[in-house]
């Protein structure tokens, strides 16, 4: 970096802005890189959003692509990008957590396929983001290290289960990152954060080298500052892949080409049943503010009834630990990760796994293995399996007559630290407007929209299956109509704790 | 009550989980609270619905039988807490 003189500030900005200023020259990886990591240095002891800080391994990265890129080398849009990595995703000699204490000290042999797709973008890899422990949280307070805070307020929790991703990007010090969701882990932060996140139609984007929580609702997806940074990180993960066999035999588009200022003519319904119980009246004017905008804008906005909404949580919360249940039977103490030394072998399971598993991940263990178990099987998981098809079918329905749906992401601003961490029961339920998605399959993203009392809120757009065109239309308009407050952090100010 | 103490401890078992007594009364609590709010899903009458395990329509994948790229042995021994002779090491089990 230029010592003395008067140094441009890097932070913050969007990554096809900082592409532009890459590919003329402007300026270079390595002093990007380094801003990125200095800001990292000042607020980390703050906000948390990481587990581990790759910086020598950023910096490395950082100056390849610059030689490349010297060289003359036409490199792609994200070449040069710090971004980062939620901590379930497998990265080759890079510690993976989980921010669990059963996987503390793993060191993955190999890359997820997303990790291996960036990578090969040239995007410059700064570190791993904290998150509730194996995913399973809204408010990272799960994190079995410490949670990560929310840059807006730092009394407020950053939401979850990817709350670092979210909070990393809202801070500023990556450009983008990503996350996985599997009942609102990437929407519900990114509302809570002032970011966009999107959830990707399950099958989009491969699995391989994610750690699993329910293998049949995860999906990988990215946290940017805009639409335009949304669709290029779309562009560089999206697309089969041979390694997982839920991967859909699909060829993703360019997705830049779906930015259109335009929504003339989109059918757009509203489902009444998000609106209802335990929603902020302020969150609601929200919504309805959107609703004028869009209609405004020739998008015509009407309601409509999804009848089996309020069956989506409970039966996520049975599916979802079930298949927890059986993918965490895997950490046993023998080949990774943890090991509490004991006599004989299924003591030594017992052990490991009760030292290092956390209070919730146990409970969904148990609530899982309860679902599960012979007499229950019924009762429980078949019957939420069956709940599971009427959702859908909900789904199906309203997008015979409309081409997106628009709800909240959550019911409420970013709550407090504390406030619902002794009643999983209310944890739960901040999640109730993302979950009815993952149990479909179908995308969705959260666009940041306005703020309660300085915490941000997002909007949610919801699309039918392999249609995220649609949700990128309407979003990137409302982006360009709207004076959609991109709330900035205060870091400066209300560091109560 | 949905479930007992007797029931956590039998679910914990199969789970592999060793709790402590105050673990087993919290768990009892909030597996029961959980439970309960889950009841109402036996309003909706699904005698004639079929099940949804996955979303998408996937038939068996398959592929060549060749061989591929495999991870290096050491690679993978590496992240072992206990080894021996390229294998995994486990307290005794007979």
């Amino acid at each position: 970096m230029r010592k003395g003189e008067n140094v441009l500030s890097l932070t913050g900005l969007t990554a096809y802005k900082l592409s532009e200023l890459l590919r003329k020259r402007e300026i270079s990886s390595t002093e990007l890189t380094e801003q990125h990591l200095e800001l990292i240095n000042a607020l980390e002891g703050k906000i948390n959003a990481f587990v581990t800080v790759t910086g020598e391994d950023a910096i490395k990265q950082a100056r390849e692509i610059d030689k490349r890129r010297a060289r003359g080398e036409e490199l792609p849009s994200l070449a040069g990008i710090p971004a980062a990595l939620k901590d379930n995703m497998c990265t080759k000699g890079v510690k993976t957590t989980c921010s669990s204490e059963i996987l503390y000290n793993f060191v993955p042999p190999y890359d997820a396929t997303v990790v291996e797709k960036l990578r090969a973008a040239g995007t410059v890899m700064m570190g791993k983001c904290n998150m509730d422990e194996f995913a399973m949280g809204s408010s990272t307070e799960n994190s079995g290290f410490a949670p990560t805070k929310n840059p807006h307020d730092l009394r407020a929790v950053p939401g979850g289960s990817s709350g670092g991703s979210a909070a990393a990007v809202a801070a500023g010090e990556v450009v983008f990152s990503l996350g996985s969701d599997t009942g609102g882990s990437i929407r519900q932060p990114a509302s809570f954060c002032g970011v966009i996140g999107l959830k990707p139609t399950y099958g989009y984007v491969s699995r391989y080298g994610l750690i699993a929580f329910a293998s049949s609702l995860d999906q990988i997806g990215p946290f940017t500052r805009d639409m335009t940074d949304c669709a290029l990180v779309m562009n560089a993960i999206f697309g089969h892949d041979s390694k997982d066999s839920t991967s859909a035999p699909v060829e993703a588009p360019d997705f830049t080409g779906y930015l259109k200022d335009d929504v003339k003519g989109l059918k757009i319904g509203i489902p009444k049943e998000y609106m209802q119980s335990g929603i902020d009246q302020q969150v609601a004017a929200y919504v309805k503010k959107a609703i004028e905008k869009l209609e405004e804008l020739g998008a015509f906005c009407e309601e409509v009834s999804l009848p089996h909404t309020e069956y989506a949580l409970p039966a996520y919360y049975i599916i979802a630990p079930a298949e927890a249940s059986s993918n965490l039977a895997r950490y046993d103490g023998v080949r990774y990760g943890l090991r509490v030394e004991a006599d004989d072998t299924i003591s030594m399971f017992n052990e490991t796994r009760s030292r290092g598993f956390g209070e919730e991940v146990k409970r969904r263990i148990m609530l899982g293995t309860y679902a599960l178990s012979s007499g229950y099987y019924d009762a429980y998981y078949l019957k939420a399996l069956k709940i599971r098809t009427l959702v859908k079918q909900d789904f199906d329905e309203a997008f015979a007559k409309f081409d997106c749906l628009l709800t909240p992401t959550s019911p409420t601003p970013a709550f407090d630290f504390g406030e619902k961490a002794d009643d999983p029961l209310s944890m739960y339920m901040s999640d109730i407007c993302t979950i009815p998605v993952n149990l479909a399959g179908i995308p969705a993203l959260s666009l940041p929209f306005d703020t309660v009392d300085g915490r941000p809120v997002g909007l949610q757009l919801i699309g039918k299956a392999f249609d995220e065109g649609t949700l990128l239309r309407v979003a990137y308009t409302l982006e360009q109509n709207t004076d959609l407050t991109r709330p900035k952090p205060d870091l400066e100010g209300g560091a109560a704790e | 009550m949905k479930i007992t103490q007797k029931d956590v401890e039998h679910v914990a078992l199969l789970s592999r989980l060793k709790l402590s007594e105050e673990d087993k009364d919290k768990y009892t609590q909030s597996l029961n609270a959980i439970l309960e709010y889950m009841e109402i899903l036996n309003r909706v009458d699904t005698s004639s619905i079929e099940p949804t395990a996955h979303v998408l329509p996937l038939k068996n994948v398959f592929r060549e039988d060749e061989a591929g790229e495999t991870l290096e042995k050491e690679l993978v021994l590496a992240n072992a807490p206990d080894r021996e002779n390229g294998c995994f090491r486990v307290p005794r089990i007979i």
